[in-house]
């Protein structure tokens, strides 16, 4: 990498060697990841819409209103919170390095892949009426009745969108801030401007096509919000994509369920294309620098603190439900002694044990490993096809900006479209040989993978544009042949990009429960659905196996995020 | 190099995924999430039939049925497991059945062949009842509900306690949760059920969404030893408290109110798709799942009651599980006429 840029800094000359090259493999570079969504997304899309639109149930469109206002409401505040407290995580990640860093930045990326039961059972272990915090307050306070409700609140939803998307945010913006040349700051500070000038004059402009990408992320994963409105949120609250579930699964009412859908996908269309509209004009190509190089220890009493604080938000914000679900899948409660209030509690690893045995001699018994490696597999696939095909359009979108105008906002649609109705279309689509749902193991991926392909692409997309044409250029004239200047030239820098590009679409696919439980095959379930199996039965032992086999979810992913992690530091240090 | 092998792995995994299997004649089953069987029992019919099953789970029975309606021009399945008497006209009505009579059907109580047209054939059953926490009761030396009404009592008030002492799930999202709404309809009929739960509100309940949360979260005798002594959830729970406790228990920690009316029983049906190759063994496997294996291994791996009057318990049953003596009834035509109307109310009343 070292010998690539050092190259690059040689001759800055322009010159167009390389450019007819590009053009021919342009159409190829977006026509692939074009078919995927036109077989994968539009086809079953309209087969359902045609079928929705087809019936006579009755419409009343009276009911739209309150779940569409409060869909917008809740996602602009979510992703407002969320870049708050996102963007100085994302700083201290890019600018600092200190000891306990990259624990911190894998612990940030496991809420990503929980699945929502998980998740609400985390925050009820730590919030809820009986959960740790309110034990200990009510011990404190010599009271019987919680203090604390959080449960079915408004404050719910906002504090778990927050968990889940404030990775989002660490990893796209950090990113590109690491990225940043730090001499540029510098220069700015030399010449006279304070710390917090040269932060909104200098970095924030450089940063703002990261920041809008994470925020336009962050808000389509808000706005189609179900599993966190549905269980963390209750009744009072429901999303276009809840009301969606209801009017399609409960009441029946598919043709209702295909107005909905249409209002989120015009919803969606409408926000990338203010997005793209925003961020329209280009981004300064800059000099890549070295990973490390501008990260500094906190020096200054300042910068301690902002580290510290910043640490300790992360820590009390992602780590605490994390930590509170992983002691109870060791804890003993039993609910028939001692007084009601009082918890009677000691460590056991029953819950694990018993994952391995099947004790009730069932058909759809599946071993913890079983499960783990269907999702392993899965998640692996997925990321595959998405990172290929997320890059190869970030690619054709960079070289052909008048492709971006009209692809662009078609691309984003499988992230902002209603899964239950997108999962419907799927069985009515996909249900003869060759690709039938439930027995065709690639259809799992394959839909992770709809979801997925947009995030690489929005990940790679900046990073890709940051490169100055005239460090290609220049290595084509110094006689690398075009593979050669990517894999030397192009790879190393957007190389973070694209690993965080991977490393999400592969949790995505690790936590994905909606979907999958649509399509994948019983005897062959992946963790979030063997977790939801035992949670769906009454039992102090369904509820702990629950427990245990979401701890392991945890640990498979926090593994597979750090060795994915070390691939990119090992390659660093191979080069 | 890494990428590499990571590559070769996923590739040799696609590979062996794909590979062709060479097999007997199949009979596919489409069910719920919740659809459970002992290995032997399915492995039995495979090896008499000299047939292999095969079978799709597609979500909860709402997402089931809205699956076979839809592919009803091209059936993924032969047959249909799991449609409840709360979705059963629509079923009918959308004409997804070939009629069957079983002849096993000699061995069902007369109460659950009911409204079926000959389309489908009842397997089992179970009540969505209160479960209370026992102890609770005890040490506050309170009574047991005894009726619907009585929850209007200021004793089972918020006001009494600090917090609402009952949980019960959203119909609109929840099937145990409209199973409830239909028993207290059957109780106090279209004109007075709103009532009911107007007093409830102002009494206290606490409405959740689903049955996990209000079961592992809200209710106080569970793993979960939420505020709410009382949670809407099946006659069979406590036996399931017994068989799933994480350490031996003698005496469930929960037991069930099985007053006139305050159940509900939803009956589970199974019926041949229309369009179906494999008719003959379609109706062998409706046979089976009437006959006295199948019907006793379910209850334990469904927690739900065997209709064939032949079929033993098994013992957990007999000792902890209770199903209700006079458990409301709707007739399954109203509820489909009117379930929407009766949902959308009820939201209007207690979720302004």
């Amino acid at each position: 990498m070292d010998q690539g840029l050092d190259r690059g800094d040689v001759a800055l000359s322009r010159f167009a060697v390389g450019e007819p090259k590009l053009k021919d493999s342009g159409m190829a570079l977006w026509l692939f990841p074009l078919l995927f969504l036109l077989v994968f997304f539009f086809l079953p899309m309209a087969s359902i819409m045609a079928v929705m639109f087809s019936r006579a149930d009755s419409i009343d469109l009276g009911q739209i209103w309150r779940p569409l206002g409060f869909t917008v409401g809740q996602a602009v505040l979510s992703t407002l919170l969320t870049l708050v407290t996102g963007l100085p995580a994302a700083f201290v990640f890019s600018r600092f390095h200190f000891p306990g860093k990259s624990f911190m930045r894998t612990l940030t990326m496991l809420p990503f892949i929980l699945p929502t039961v998980v998740t609400a059972a985390g925050f009820n272990a730590l919030l809820g009426p009986r959960g740790w915090i309110n034990l200990a307050l009510m011990d404190l306070l010599e009271t019987s009745i919680p203090p604390v409700t959080f449960l079915n609140t408004f404050t719910a939803i906002l504090v778990a969108h927050i968990f889940y998307n404030i990775a989002i945010v660490i990893r796209v913006v950090g990113s590109a801030w690491a990225q940043l040349d730090p001499r540029l700051e510098q220069s700015a500070q030399v010449l006279g401007a304070s710390p917090s000038r040269s932060f909104i004059e200098v970095t924030l402009p450089l940063l703002k096509r990261p920041i809008l990408a994470s925020a336009l992320l962050v808000f389509l994963f808000d706005f189609t919000s179900f599993g966190v409105v549905l269980m963390l949120g209750g009744p009072s609250f429901a999303t276009l994509e809840v009301s969606i579930y209801t009017q399609a699964l409960s009441l029946l009412n598919l043709r209702m369920a295909g107005i909905l859908t249409l209002l989120q996908l015009a919803c969606t269309i409408g926000i990338t294309i203010f997005y793209s509209k925003v961020s329209s004009n280009q981004s300064i190509p800059l000099f890549p620098r070295l990973q490390g190089e501008g990260t500094q220890l906190p020096r200054t009493w300042m910068q301690k603190v902002i580290v510290l604080i910043v640490m300790l938000f992360l820590f009390l914000l992602q780590v605490l439900p994390l930590g509170a679900l992983a002691a109870r899948s060791i804890a003993r409660m039993e609910a028939d002694r001692g007084e009601r209030g009082d918890v009677q509690a000691g460590v056991t690893l029953d819950f694990y044990q018993e994952l391995f045995i099947n004790r009730q001699q069932s058909y759809f018994y599946v071993p913890p490993v079983r499960a783990m490696i269907n999702s392993l597999f899965y998640a692996g696939v997925t990321m595959v096809i998405s990172t290929m095909a997320g890059t190869m359009l970030a690619y054709a979108f960079v070289r052909k900006p008048a492709i971006k105008r009209w692809l662009d906002a078609l691309i984003m649609l499988p992230f902002g479209a209603s899964a239950v109705t997108l999962g419907l279309g799927f069985i009515v689509t996909f249900n003869r040989p060759p690709i039938e749902a439930g027995t065709f193991p690639l259809l799992v991926p394959i839909a992770h993978s709809l979801i997925a392909m947009p995030f690489v692409m929005r990940t790679v997309q900046p990073a890709i544009s940051s490169i100055p044409e005239s460090l290609r250029e220049s290595a084509a004239v110094l006689g690398a042949s075009p593979q050669k200047v990517w894999w030397h030239v192009e790879m190393p820098i957007i190389r973070r990009a694209l690993i965080a590009g991977a490393i999400f679409s592969f949790t995505i696919s690790l936590g994905e429960f909606g979907a999958t439980s649509f399509i994948s095959s019983p005897k062959n379930p992946t963790l979030p659905i063997a977790i939801y199996r035992y949670l769906s039965q009454p039992g102090a032992m369904n509820y702990g196996q629950a427990m245990a086999m979401a701890t392991i979810l945890i640990i498979v992913c926090g593994v597979s995020v750090w060795l994915l992690e070390k691939l990119q530091s090992e390659k660093r240090a191979g080069v | 190099m890494k990428t590499r092998l990571i590559f070769l792995v996923l590739f040799f995994l696609l590979l062996t995924s794909c590979a062709p299997k060479s097999s007997p004649p199949t009979l596919t089953v489409m069910t719920h999430d919740s659809f459970a069987v002992s290995e032997d029992v399915v492995k039995a019919f495979e090896t008499q039939n000299n047939v292999s099953l095969i079978f799709i789970k597609s979500g909860d029975t709402g997402t089931m049925l809205n699956r076979a309606v839809l592919t009803k021009d091209s059936p993924q399945a032969d047959v249909l497991y799991g449609v409840d008497n709360t979705f059963l006209s629509r079923a009918i009505k959308e004409e997804i059945f070939e009629p069957y009579t079983s002849p096993l059907l000699v061995n069902v109580a007369n109460n659950f062949k009911e409204n079926l047209d000959g389309m489908v054939t009842p397997i089992n059953f179970g009540d969505v009842c209160i479960n209370y926490d026992k102890k609770y009761f005890i040490s506050h030396n309170l009574a047991i509900p005894q009726t619907l009404n009585d929850l209007l009592k200021s004793e089972y008030g918020s006001s009494a306690s600090g917090a609402p002492l009952l949980v019960v799930e959203n119909p609109a999202t929840s099937s145990p949760g409209l199973a409830f709404l239909l028993a207290t309809i059957a109780e106090f009929g279209e004109e007075g059920y709103l009532e009911f739960w107007r007093g409830l509100k102002s009494n206290g309940v606490v409405v959740v969404n689903d049955w996990d949360t209000a079961y592992y979260t809200n209710f106080s005798a569970s793993s979960g030893k939420g505020l709410q002594p009382m949670v809407v959830s099946y006659a069979t729970s406590p036996a399931a408290e017994v068989i799933y406790a994480s350490s031996p228990l003698t005496e469930s920690p929960t037991a069930s109110i099985l007053g006139v009316n305050t159940c509900f029983r939803q009956i589970e049906y199974a019926g041949i798709l229309k369009g179906t190759k494999n008719l003959t063994m379609a109706q062998k496997f409706i046979d089976f799942m009437l006959d006295v294996q199948f019907q006793e291994d379910l209850p334990l791996q469904m927690f739900m009651y065997p209709v064939n009057q032949n079929a033993s318990l098994p013992s957990e049953f007999e000792k902890y599980a209770q199903a209700a003596e006079n458990p409301a009834v709707l007739d399954p035509a109203l509820i489909s006429e009117k379930r929407d109307q009766w949902i959308k109310d009820w939201t209007e009343v207690m979720l302004p």
